[in-house]
């Protein structure tokens, strides 16, 4: 944990730096929303009743999306693993007195995590304050707002799971590079970043939930707007833990394997 | 454009060194622009139209903004990398050999893998053009020529602009990407379902309307004004503008060396 | 016509003889502070300071065409502002720059068609395809005539030897490969001046020297006017009379190279294997190092003579060995850099 911390401050630090790009990211973030709601907003107009969900929930939903980008953002891989790997440097990471995957798991939530600290913020308190119903809603009970915390880190811990699959992978492959335009452009469309989960069809729709795409930005996002009740919200923590736990475990067995196979080759 | 080509023939030769890597990441290219199909597809599936636009309508508009924006980015991406041309050293380089300077950044970087997206837009127009109604008159053709045309110079004027932005800081030029990526991404749609105000934004200050919305009104018969037909020719004017900043951008570059 | 030199030149045809001319340049730039702890970047968030750096400061000289000079200071002393103003990259604040009788920021594609420059350390080879891909490349950026290039060519891949490799990717290549190739790209146009930035940083015995060679041949049979910045002073021993110090953004010193030497050649250095007890120096005398027998001294020629030194030296101990060196060119640098504190 003090790994993570200690990447954690640096990454935040390095990140105040920047002041620029802070307010220029999120004056992004911000049109890009905006932009998305309206675009909604039409289609609301032609069919309420096709709605999946009401539009202030709809509000909340994107404007949590812009906020925590930074823990969901499919595209985002770490430059230094990512050399390591094409570069097969890897040899050089072996020589560490740290396990690898746990290394690896820390920095990628560390430079996620600090981003998001330092961008949510400002996005959430404009997106309060926007007139109905495109501002953000405050979660309809507290309890519900815990479990949306709770479920942010889960999922977000799925996504960096699952993201070392990919890294992993990259070992394997003549085409780091290819791999990982694959594996953004899958991740974005199945997790809902394009259009959120509830939109889908609902065969596909059912499908989703149950895999781990399911269980990264959706889950806690649909906690917060009320979209999940009840039995629905323990269902949904319940399947993130799931696959966090399958996830890391694979991850776990597959990178020892991969590592197991560059010390045979002699790197 | 004799030596673009050169350079062009130059780095496909070296984008072939790595086969494999070119068409994953052309496979990729395709796949990412077709979840943003396949997004489209299932909102229309709940919805059978916005604000009065149908499916195949919107396809149209979709594959014209995808077809001009992959087309631009395929043969100007020298200005989407410029920032790391100027970091490491390369623009000097360039600066030191005699030809235009805004030739051989357009030329260093030519990614041809790209043409993964220009291939998803192909595969749409296949799709929506027989389905979308229209009655492909010469002037509509020459209508959907004109807005390619249009926003392939709009989007190399944003481009442009993005990289004159580098010259000055290396930071913060996120804000861009609203225009650019946000441009293709929310350009699928017809500007107008966005509201008036951003419809007038993309109409006088970044002219992405001009190719898009208005030549579309004509193209689909709901307008039949040869001015809206025109307009995309008028939207190549963004060009002056972006080139004036590149040129103030170089001056501040010449007097500061960062 | 094979004469070299502006000297010669001027008898011929009346030309003056001046290639580069600076006069009283200078140069600031503006640098934002970014200071160490988060409380600091916090605050730079909303309030930052800049610091001023003068990169040049009133920088005047002149090189001859078909002269060959050496450009040396420590990092950061401005030797790559001025090569940015010579190749007409920086504009300067103050001061004119006349180069080959035009501004080089003012017309720079005419300017530039003319020059020739090599960044050690960075490549002007495309990395994934043969060097002679490349070489076809340059050729229709510098609009070189066909039938000069293919004798051009000819000549440097001989000179040079890389006629085996220029069918090679430039990845493929050694780093030695590589330069001979990088300097091969840059004399294709015939350059009237060539700025060489670390030429023979990183590079092998061998191929240091070659490289060495064929600038020096093609200073003399061609008179190009070479710039050399480099930190290697064997380069500079090897290649050039006159070198230029600059320092804090001024030229410091501008002079021959054996001027230079005559000057530092007051400091004598002393090596001695003795037995006996300590060294007792008399004034001017300087023990560097005293290690069981064995020392090194210097001597200042002007307090006290080579020959005195060395009969104290003999008063004192016994002496097994000796020898008397003068400063290398690596030392009288670094005397100089102490010299003038930079």
């Amino acid at each position: 944990m003090k790994k993570y911390f200690s990447f954690f401050k640096i990454r935040f630090i390095h990140g105040l730096q920047y002041r620029a790009a802070a307010y220029a990211g999120i004056a992004t973030q911000f049109a890009w929303g905006g932009l998305t709601l309206l675009m909604f907003a039409a289609f609301y107009k032609t069919g309420a009743s096709s709605f999946p969900m009401t539009f202030p929930e709809l509000s909340s939903y994107i404007w949590l999306q812009q906020a925590f980008l930074a823990l969901f953002m499919t595209w985002y891989f770490d430059n230094d693993i990512m050399n390591s790997i094409v570069t097969g440097n890897i040899a050089y990471e072996l020589c560490r007195p740290i396990d690898l995957y746990v290394m690896w798991f820390l920095k990628n939530m560390a430079v996620r995590s600090s981003r998001a600290v330092l961008r949510c913020f400002p996005v959430l308190i404009i997106a309060f304050c926007l007139p109905e119903p495109f501002n953000m809603s405050l979660p309809k009970t507290f309890s519900s707002g815990f479990l949306f915390l709770l479920s942010v880190i889960m999922g977000f811990m799925v996504l960096t799971a699952f993201n070392m699959l990919v890294y992993i992978t990259m070992f394997y492959t003549v085409s780091p590079m290819g791999i990982r335009i694959l594996a953004v452009s899958l991740l974005e469309f199945l997790t809902g970043a394009i259009i959120p989960i509830p939109f889908f069809p609902e065969g596909l729709k059912k499908v989703l939930l149950l895999l781990p795409f399911g269980s990264m930005q959706n889950t806690p996002f649909l906690i917060y707007n009320g979209y999940l009740s009840g039995p629905e919200i323990g269902q949904g923590l319940l399947l993130q833990t799931g696959w966090l736990l399958g996830l890391t475990v694979l991850g776990y067995l597959y990178m020892k394997k991969a590592l197991l196979r560059t010390t045979v080759q002699g790197g | 454009m004799k030596l673009y080509f050169k350079y062009a023939a130059i780095l496909l030769k070296s984008q072939m060194q790595y086969k494999a890597s070119f068409f994953m990441t052309m496979i990729g290219q395709f796949l990412v622009s077709f979840s943003v199909f396949l997004g489209l597809y299932f909102m229309f599936q709940r919805f059978p139209s916005v604000e009065g636009f149908t499916y195949s309508e919107v396809l149209l508009c979709f594959a014209v903004m995808l077809t001009a924006f992959s087309l631009a980015e395929c043969f100007v991406r020298g200005f989407d990398m410029f920032s790391v041309i100027i970091s490491n050293g390369e623009f000097d380089r360039m600066m030191v050999r005699p030809q235009n300077a805004v030739l051989q950044v357009l030329a260093s970087r030519i990614e041809f893998t790209r043409v993964g997206r220009l291939l998803q837009a192909i595969v749409v127009f296949v799709y929506a053009v027989p389905k979308s109604g229209v009655l492909w008159t010469w002037d509509k053709i020459l209508t959907v020529l004109f807005m390619i045309t249009g926003g392939f110079f709009v989007f190399s004027g944003l481009f442009v602009i993005y990289a004159s932005f580098c010259f000055f800081t290396t930071e913060g030029l996120e804000f861009m990407n609203i225009l650019t990526d946000g441009g293709r991404e929310f350009g699928k749609f017809p500007f107008s379902i966005y509201g008036e105000k951003v419809l007038k934004f993309f109409t006088y200050i970044v002219p992405l309307a001009l190719f898009q919305y208005y030549p579309f009104l004509y193209l689909i018969g709901r307008s039949d004004s040869l001015f809206h037909m025109l307009l995309p020719l008028l939207s190549i004017l963004f060009l002056v503008p972006a080139n004036l900043f590149w040129k103030f951008g170089l001056r501040h570059y010449k007097s500061t060396g960062s | 016509m094979h004469q070299v030199g502006g000297f010669a030149k001027k008898e011929i045809d009346g030309w003056n003889g001046v290639m580069i001319e600076l006069t009283n340049i200078c140069k600031t730039f503006k640098i934002a502070k970014r200071n160490a702890g988060f409380k600091e970047a916090v605050k730079a968030l909303f309030d930052r300071e800049y610091s001023y750096i003068k990169a040049l400061d009133h920088v005047s000289f002149q090189v001859n065409d078909g002269e060959m000079i050496g450009y040396i200071g420590p990092n950061g002393a401005g030797k790559s502002s001025t090569i940015k103003i010579m190749s007409g990259i920086l504009v300067p604040d103050e001061g004119e720059c006349i180069i080959n009788g035009r501004v080089p920021w003012k017309d720079r594609i005419r300017h530039v068609r003319e020059i020739g420059v090599v960044f050690g350390q960075r490549s002007q080879l495309w990395w994934d395809v043969p060097v002679i891909d490349s070489f076809e490349l340059l050729k229709d950026i510098y609009k070189i005539n066909p039938k000069v290039f293919r004798k051009n060519l000819e000549d440097l891949t001989e000179r040079l030897d890389i006629g085996e490799i220029l069918r090679t990717p430039v990845r493929l290549l050694s780093l030695g490969q590589r330069m001979r190739c990088e300097i091969a790209a840059s004399f294709l146009h015939n350059p009237k001046i060539l700025f060489l930035d670390e030429p023979t940083i990183g590079l092998d015995a061998v191929s240091k020297i070659a490289i060495r060679e064929f600038i020096k041949s093609m200073n003399k049979e061609q008179g190009t006017t070479v710039i050399l910045t480099t930190h290697d002073m064997q380069d500079i021993e090897a290649l050039t009379e006159r070198i230029l110090l600059i320092g804090k953004g001024r030229i410091l010193l501008d002079g021959a190279l054996s001027e230079l030497k005559k000057r530092n050649d007051t400091f004598k250095k002393l090596t001695v294997d003795y037995v006996g007890k300590e060294i007792l120096p008399i004034p001017g005398m300087t023990v560097v190092e005293s290690v069981a027998g064995h020392a090194k001294l210097t001597v200042d020629t002007r307090i006290c003579s080579v020959s005195a030194a060395i009969s104290r030296l003999s008063e004192q101990v016994e002496i097994k060995d000796l020898s008397v060196s003068g400063a290398t060119a690596e030392e009288m640098v670094v005397a100089l850099y102490k010299e003038f504190s930079i």
